[in-house]
Order: structure tokens, then C-alpha cells, then sequence
């Protein structure tokens, strides 16, 4: 059964194909959501049959690959399609199909009155085949098909409701933002075809050592360039800003794309070359710290926010920051394992935002929500799953296990220091502030805006599955001392390694201990403020220097400006001082210099037959005249 | 016999001018018959007796019964001496005369850059042109065969005497004002 | 019959001849006189040929005379069918006035 690993992607690009051609002939919404979500849903079926089966057939190697055909082959290069199952990707391929069918059924209803729904499905299937290409491909040719795929739907996604400039603007902003990291890691690909001459991961993985001493400059080049593609691609510190506009986009988009698969990429990438990384301290302590201030940085912009999908967004930005961080301390397969849950939730919580946000009449603002804790159940119990595994409450939550276990690898893990370990405690605490903030304003209190119309049937199922597993998947990788259940790491272990720890492993339950309390004190603290006594909140704002800083998080520590001064200013100045276009000016010299001589020319046809002899004599007299000469 | 040759010569550089400036085209053409004979007998004087003859019968014979057979259908004659007389000023010819003296000091310098020796003219006889003309150069014969042909089909086509025929395009009168003017029976 | 005239001389008269054709060619606005005046210029080039041809002894130079001889009856038949066309259509035949074809 394995062998029908070609048809997890295949099943997404038939529905593309099916869908874009029925967005030309035009067709029912039903057959659409038909196609659209079934495609997705199939390919999750067979993602489970082949999952299954690869589990109990046990490689060897780990792998199991399909060669489907040659791509390219050019002297020395040979590109195959080739696509590779093992337990990294399955994971990947789990989450991206089963999260994707789920929220392609609640498209289905939350898209109903678009009237673009068919191109909403074909660009989305069209994602999700780039997305399964990208971490199934055997070579990084292929991946970067898939990853230059998916940066294309999310372009076209974010736009998706074009007519509004501002939503083109984003869209181009993320296009724009992700080249810079995507060129960065095409040089990468170059080098690492140079230096190795291969570009299938496996055998990269396996030559990596002796071609590459540990620390020499290459490598760390090579590591670096493709942490800045990740970095494009993930939104994390610097080239994080286009994520928040993103959410421009329909809130299923935003779910799939912006929280749960795409933005993830980056993750997948270091995961995957993590031999390569390996190579180099430099590079991994880079991602560390990218990781460490980023979740930091974005944590406190998400404290700030109004707009329900900005704090969403700015929390995804944090908690890629968590998987950065595990992956720079060499925790692999604890990262992996929060990408799962964090799909899991914030998907879900993206997906409840969506749903709250048409109930309101397209309202985005949390201050003007509230209260909806009473009207709309069913969404307020999943979106407090989500939220609990976005804050790590402690026991209960999926996020806790996650989260938990990279707090503890910031401090523990080979490549940890306490530093980061403090940042990372901070970040939880700040995330659990900002989520509840975020429930408190949302659900509690009175309601200040009315409600239009509720969620349908195929919008709450997905959210309710979605909720289950936000809360209990979550129990597949427990700590040492909790039960001490590593289901999810065994798994990686084939494919990735175990974390090195420098401290002895006793101690984790203080850290556990600690991370608890920062996540019960950042909900004490929203509850006191947000719930109890908000007039303190008013008197906190009163404060020149906090409402300054409260500015200053609020536009995002000020990237756009800083960005918009380095480089669109200039890049604008420029583009207006060579307006007339230099270079152009030589052709379009030529030309005119043609058309100046053509018309000289044809000047001389002046129909005058006497002036055709003359000139024949003239000439005559020239040809004979520098006979003489010579 | 080099006098002959000169005085042939002197006589053929006069009718020649006399052709390009005369106002009347009857004494144009009759100066041109007189240069053709002196070509003529050039022609012999150079041992080609053939050449010499069929100049005088083709040329001075034939083609000049031609232009003569044009000027008298045009009726060219005394108005068109009188319009000769006012084109021809001096401001007219100086400058084409200039470039023709240029083009022939040239051609001077050039020809006196040889060795310039005086030879026996070979005669060179019908025969010999004729094997020739008939061995050697049988295609050019065709071709020129074929030229004459086409000369006198053209000829007889151009030569119709035909209306003014206007391009559809520089007709005043578009045709549907034609068809109204037809009566409708 | 025997005479020893230089070649340089006969070519020479050839040339002026030529030019005086040239001449006559630019100078006159009558067409009926461009084409007399083409014609001196076919004889002169004649000339050259046969007093080539009289200088090496070989047949060529009047055969190609008789080629010359072939194009200047073409020439002349379609040149004067041509004008007699011209002076119907222009009722004139000033070389100055035909100028329609013009770039």
C-alpha cells in the first residue's frame, strides 16, 4: 500500500486541475466543495493507509522512496521526482492533509457567499499539493518547487479578495518579503551542489561530514543562507512583517496557510537538513537567538494588538519562534513536535476567529466583540481549547507538553544557556497574557456588537475535531516524570537525533514547575487587568512612557518604518531618478538614429529621374575616383 | 590610315554634341544618324566589318525609323524647338557637364596609366563571330532571343492606346453614385 | 588595309563619347532626348568592346557589340511605347513633371 504515495499529492493537483477548469466553464457551488474538499479529504485517507503502513513495515534505512520520474537531467545533474516517505515528512503530511480536509470542509461553509468560490478551492488545492510536494520531495530542486509553490497560493490566497488595494498590497508585501529569503536559499542550493555534487537530501545527509569540516566557514555559509529562507518563509526576525498583513486573507487561508503549514516550511527546512546544521555552532546558535527574540519581540507586539487575527498572527510569529529556538538548541524532535500541536490549535483558533468574525458583521476588533461566551457555545468551548494550548495551561493542555519540553531543552539541551531559557519563560508568560486577554475580551463581558448569523454544521465539526486534538494530541510525547510516554520522539528518532542534554535530566521538574506558574501568572495577571479592574488598565495608559511603548509594540517594534526608510524609500528613489530609463535610452537611440537615416533616404527618393543619373554619375565618379587612389 | 581614324573620330565628338544640343528633335535625330555611320566607320577602321554593318542597318536603319516614327506621332516640331530653347539655359547644363568633364578626366587618367602601345588591328571576320557567337555564346543568344520577345509583347502591350486609368483609390466618384444613375427598368 | 592606331585613343574616344551621353542625359528635360542620348552612350560602350575586341583579335568583342545591339532594340521599342503612353496620359513630356513616384 505504500505505493500509493503519489497519490497524497496527485489527489490535491486532479482537484486543482478539475476545479480551475470548472472555474472557466462555471460551475455549482456544491459539485465545487464536492471536489474541493473531497480531494483533500481522500488524500488524508490515503496519507493514513500509507502512514500505516509504513509504520508496520519497519525500514531499515527509515525511508521509503517512489520514483516517479526524471525531472531534469543535464550533464552531471539529474533531478528525479522522487518522493520520499519517513517519519519527518509523515508527520508533515499528517498535519497538512488532516488539518487541510478539516478546514476545506469549514471553507466549504464559511466561503458559501463568495462568489469566487471556485478559485478560493482550486488555489487552495493547488496549495496543498505544493505544500505535500515540498516536504515529500526527495531533493531540494523539488522542495524548492513546492516551496516556491506554496509562496505563489499564499500570494494569491492573501489577495484573494483583490478588489480591495490594501489586500494587493499584502499580498505582494508576504510575495516580496518571502523572495528575499527564497533567493537566499537558492544561492544556498547552488553551493550545496557545488561543494557535494548532489542535491538529493539523503545523500547530502550522508556526505555531509567528510566534505565539510564541523565549523568551517562554508558550512555555516551554507547553513546561514538556508536559515534565511526559513526565516522568509516562517516570518521570523527580519523578515517577519509580511505575516501579520497576511491575514488580509479569508481566515481558512489564514489557518492552513499562515498558521498551520506554510509558515512552517522554514521549520521543516532546518529539520531536514539538520546534519548540515549540525556542522555549525555558529548557525545553530544564530537560529537560537533568531528563535529567542523573535517569540519575544512578537509575543510583546501581540500584547498590543486590537485586531482578533493580528494577535493570531503575531503569536504564530512567537510560537515559530519556540521551534526556531528548539531547533537551534538541537532539540529536533521536541520543534516537530510543537509544529503538530501548534497546527493543531492555531489552525483551530484562526478557524473560531473566522467563524466569530462573520457572526459580527466582518468586525476584527476584540474591543468591540465580547459577551459571546453565552451566545455561541460551541465556538467559545473549542476556541478555549485553543487558547489553553496557545497559553500551556499545565496538565490539561497539549501546548503544555509541547512548550514545556522546549523550555526545558533552552536550558538542558547541549546547545542551551539560561539566557534563552529566561527569554523563553518570559515569552510564556507573555503568551499566556495575550491569550487571555484575548478570551477575556472576546467572550466575557457585555456584548457590544450584534450577532448576525451562527456557524453552520460545517463549521463547528471541523472546529470540535480540531479542538479534541488541540487538547490531547498532545499526550503522545510525555516528560520523563509525567508518565514518560515518548511515542512522538521514537518515532523522529529513525530519522532525526535524540537531544544531547548537558545538565542531568533530574532537574526538569523545577523548570516544569516554573514554566506552570509563568503561564498561571500571565492568566492571573490578563484576569486582573482585562476582567477584574480595568480601570487600572486606564490608569496604566495614562502613563506617557507605557503608552509610548505601548505605541511603539503596538506597529510592530517599528519594522515596517525602519524597513520602509532602508529600503522602499530608496529603492522608490531610485526607481524614480532612472525613470526615463537609462540603459534604454541607448536603443531607443538606435532606433531614432534608423528612423533619422530612413527618412534621409528616403528624402533622395525624390522621383526625380534626373536626380537618380546624378546620382549613379556621382557615384560612378567616386568608385572610379578611388580606383585612382589605390 | 590613323588620319581616317582621327578624322572619323573628330567627326563622330561633333555629331555627338550636336545631338545633345540641338533644340529640334528631326536635327537631334539626323546629328545622332551621322554619328552612328561615323561609329560605323570606326567599326571598320577597327577590322570589325561585321559590327560595322549591322550598326549601320540595325542601328542608323532600324532604330532610327523607330524615334522617327514616334516624333512624327507626337507631332514634335517647331513648339517643341521653341520649349527646348527655353529649357536649355546655361544654368541648366553647367553643372551635369561638369560631372560629365570630371567622369571623363578620370576615365583620361585612367586609360593613360597604361602602357598605351599601338598595335595592328586585327580584321576580325563574320565568320569568326559568326562560330562564335553560335558556339560559345549560344545561351547568351537564346537570352537575347527571348529580351526581343519580351520587348515586342511589351511593346505591343504598353502601346495600346488607352484612357486615363485612375487607381480605385484616386478616383474622385465613389461607384455606388454609378449604379443610381442606371436606369431601373 | 593596315593602320596603327593606339588603343589608349579609341578608348579614350570611347569615354568621351560615354560622357557626352551623360550629359546629354541630365541636361535635356525632353525624354525623347534622354533616351537619343542613352543611346550614344550604348554606342560608345559598343565602341569599347569592339576596339577590345580588334586589339586581342578575337570575335568577342562584336558579339557582345551584338548583344548591345540585341538590348538597345528592346530598349528602345519599350522606351519609345513608354513615352508615346506618357505623352498621352501628362500631354507633356518634361521629365520634371512625371515625379509621382516618390518615396
Amino acid at each position: 500500500m505504500e505505493n500509493l504515495l503519489w497519490l497524497i499529492p496527485a489527489l490535491p493537483l486532479a482537484g486543482f486541475l478539475i476545479l480551475a477548469t470548472l472555474a472557466v466553464v462555471g460551475a455549482g457551488k456544491k459539485i465545487t466543495a464536492l471536489v474541493g474538499a473531497g480531494s483533500i479529504c481522500l488524500s488524508a485517507l490515503v496519507t493514513l493507509v500509507v502512514g500505516a503502513d509504513f509504520l508496520g513495515a519497519a525500514h531499515e534505512s527509515g525511508t521509503y522512496s517512489q520514483t516517479l520520474w526524471t525531472w531534469l537531467e543535464v550533464a552531471g545533474l539529474s533531478i528525479k521526482m522522487t518522493l520520499t516517505l519517513d517519519a519527518l515528512s509523515l508527520v508533515f503530511i499528517f498535519v497538512i492533509t488532516f488539518i487541510g480536509a478539516l478546514i476545506h470542509i469549514y471553507s466549504a461553509g464559511f466561503m458559501e457567499e463568495d462568489r469566487d468560490y471556485t478559485r478560493f478551492f482550486a488555489s487552495m488545492n493547488l496549495f496543498v499539493f505544493s505544500m505535500l510536494i515540498l516536504v515529500l520531495a526527495d531533493n531540494l530542486l523539488l522542495m524548492y518547487l513546492g516551496w516556491e509553490g506554496v509562496g505563489l497560493c499564499s500570494y494569491l490566497l492573501i489577495g484573494f479578495w483583490y478588489e480591495k488595494p490594501e489586500n494587493g498590497y499584502a499580498a505582494r508585501k508576504a510575495f516580496t518579503m518571502t523572495r528575499v529569503g527564497d533567493t537566499a536559499m537558492a544561492i544556498a542550493l547552488f553551493m550545496l551542489f557545488y561543494q557535494s555534487g548532489t542535491l538529493v537530501i539523503g545523500e547530502i545527509s550522508t556526505a555531509a561530514p567528510g566534505i565539510w569540516t564541523p565549523n568551517s566557514t562554508t558550512v555555516t555559509c551554507i547553513a546561514l543562507l538556508l536559515l534565511a529562507g526559513g526565516l522568509g518563509k516562517s516570518a521570523q526576525l527580519p523578515l517577519q512583517t509580511w505575516l501579520p498583513d497576511a491575514m488580509a486573507g479569508p481566515s481558512p487561508v489564514s489557518a492552513l496557510i499562515h498558521a498551520a503549514t506554510m509558515v512552517t516550511a522554514g521549520v521543516y527546512l532546518i529539520a531536514r537538513m539538520h546534519v548540515v546544521f549540525g556542522l555549525s555552532e555558529v548557525a545553530q546558535t544564530v537560529v537560537a537567538v533568531i528563535g529567542a527574540v523573535t517569540l519575544l519581540l512578537a509575543g510583546l507586539t501581540a500584547l498590543t494588538q486590537h485586531d482578533i487575527k493580528r494577535v493570531l498572527a503575531y503569536s504564530t510569529i512567537s510560537q515559530i519562534g519556540y521551534m526556531f529556538l528548539a531547533l537551534g538548541v538541537g532539540a529536533w524532535t521536541a520543534a516537530v513536535f510543537h509544529f503538530m500541536v501548534h497546527a493543531f490549535f492555531k489552525a483551530l483558533l484562526f478557524l473560531a476567529a473566522g467563524a466569530i468574525i462573520e457572526a459580527l458583521h466582518h468586525e476584527h476588533s476584540m474591543f468591540k466583540m465580547g459577551g459571546l461566551k453565552d451566545k455561541m457555545p460551541v465556538i467559545f468551548w473549542t476556541f478555549m481549547a485553543g487558547a489553553i494550548s496557545l497559553a500551556a495551561l499545565p496538565l490539561i493542555s497539549s501546548g503544555f507538553y509541547s512548550k514545556d519540553q522546549i523550555l526545558w531543552y533552552a536550558w538542558g539541551a547541549e546547545g542551551g544557556s539560561p539566557l534563552l531559557w529566561a527569554v523563553a519563560l518570559l515569552g510564556a508568560f507573555i503568551t499566556a497574557i495575550y491569550t487571555a486577554r484575548m478570551v477575556i475580551l472576546t467572550f466575557w463581558g457585555e456584548a457590544k456588537t450584534e450577532i448576525s448569523h451562527y456557524p453552520g454544521k460545517r463549521m463547528t465539526i471541523p472546529l470540535v475535531v480540531l479542538a479534541f486534538f488541540s487538547v490531547f494530541a498532545g499526550f503522545i510525547e510525555l516528560p520523563h516524570n509525567f508518565g514518560h510516554f515518548t511515542l512522538f520522539s521514537d518515532l523522529l528518532h529513525g530519522v532525526m537525533p535524540e537531544t544531547a542534554l548537558r545538565v542531568d535530566v533530574s532537574s526538569e521538574w523545577i523548570f516544569q514547575l516554573l514554566a506552570a506558574a509563568a503561564t498561571l501568572g500571565g492568566i492571573g495577571l490578563a484576569y486582573f487587568y482585562y476582567y477584574k479592574q480595568p480601570q487600572r488598565l486606564e490608569n496604566l495608559r495614562q502613563d506617557m512612557v507605557l503608552s509610548a511603548l505601548h505605541e511603539f509594540w503596538f506597529s510592530g517594534w517599528g519594522f515596517d518604518k525602519l524597513y520602509n526608510v532602508v529600503f522602499v524609500r530608496p529603492f522608490l528613489a531610485i526607481a524614480k531618478l532612472n525613470k526615463a530609463d537609462v540603459i534604454d535610452q541607448l536603443y531607443t537611440g538606435i532606433v531614432a538614429g534608423t528612423d533619422g537615416l530612413y527618412r534621409l533616404v528616403a528624402r533622395t527618393q525624390s522621383g526625380s529621374l534626373r536626380w537618380y543619373i546624378m546620382g549613379m554619375v556621382i557615384g560612378a565618379i567616386l568608385i572610379l575616383g578611388i580606383q585612382m587612389m589605390l | 590610315m590613323d588620319i581616317a581614324f582621327y578624322v572619323t573620330a573628330a567627326v563622330t565628338i561633333l555629331a555627338t554634341l550636336l545631338v545633345i544640343t540641338r533644340h529640334n528633335p528631326v536635327h537631334a535625330l539626323l546629328y545622332l544618324n551621322v554619328s552612328l555611320l561615323s561609329h560605323a566607320m570606326l567599326f571598320y577602321l577597327l577590322g570589325a566589318s561585321f559590327a560595322a554593318l549591322l550598326e549601320i542597318i540595325i542601328y542608323a536603319g532600324a532604330i532610327m525609323v523607330l524615334f522617327i516614327f514616334v516624333i512624327m506621332l507626337l507631332n514634335l516640331g517647331k513648339e517643341t524647338a521653341e520649349q527646348e530653347r527655353k529649357w536649355l539655359k546655361w544654368q541648366v547644363w553647367a553643372g551635369p557637364s561638369l560631372l560629365a568633364a570630371v567622369l571623363f578626366v578620370e576615365l583620361v587618367i585612367l586609360v593613360s596609366s597604361s602602357d598605351g602601345t599601338a598595335y595592328e588591328p586585327a580584321e576580325v571576320t563574320p565568320r569568326e563571330v559568326a562560330l562564335s557567337l553560335f558556339q560559345v555564346y549560344l545561351i547568351g543568344v537564346e537570352l537575347a532571343a527571348m529580351l526581343l520577345m519580351a520587348a515586342v509583347v511589351g511593346a505591343a502591350h504598353i502601346g495600346r492606346h488607352k484612357r486615363l486609368v485612375l487607381h480605385r483609390f484616386l478616383k474622385e466618384e465613389p461607384e455606388e453614385n454609378v449604379h443610381e444613375e442606371e436606369p431601373v427598368l | 588595309m593596315k593602320s596603327s592606331i593606339s588603343i589608349d585613343m579609341v578608348i579614350l574616344l570611347a569615354g568621351l563619347l560615354f560622357a557626352l551621353g551623360i550629359a546629354g542625359v541630365i541636361i535635356r528635360k525632353n525624354i525623347i532626348f534622354m533616351l537619343l542620348s542613352v543611346e550614344i552612350m550604348l554606342n560608345a560602350a559598343g565602341l569599347a568592346f569592339i576596339a577590345a575586341g580588334s586589339r586581342w583579335g578575337q570575335p568577342d568583342g562584336q558579339v557582345m557589340f551584338i548583344f548591345i545591339l540585341a538590348m538597345a532594340a528592346a530598349e528602345v521599342s519599350i522606351g519609345l511605347a513608354l513615352i508615346l503612353q506618357i505623352y498621352h496620359q501628362h500631354k507633356s513630356l518634361d521629365i520634371d513633371k512625371l515625379k509621382e513616384m516618390n518615396g
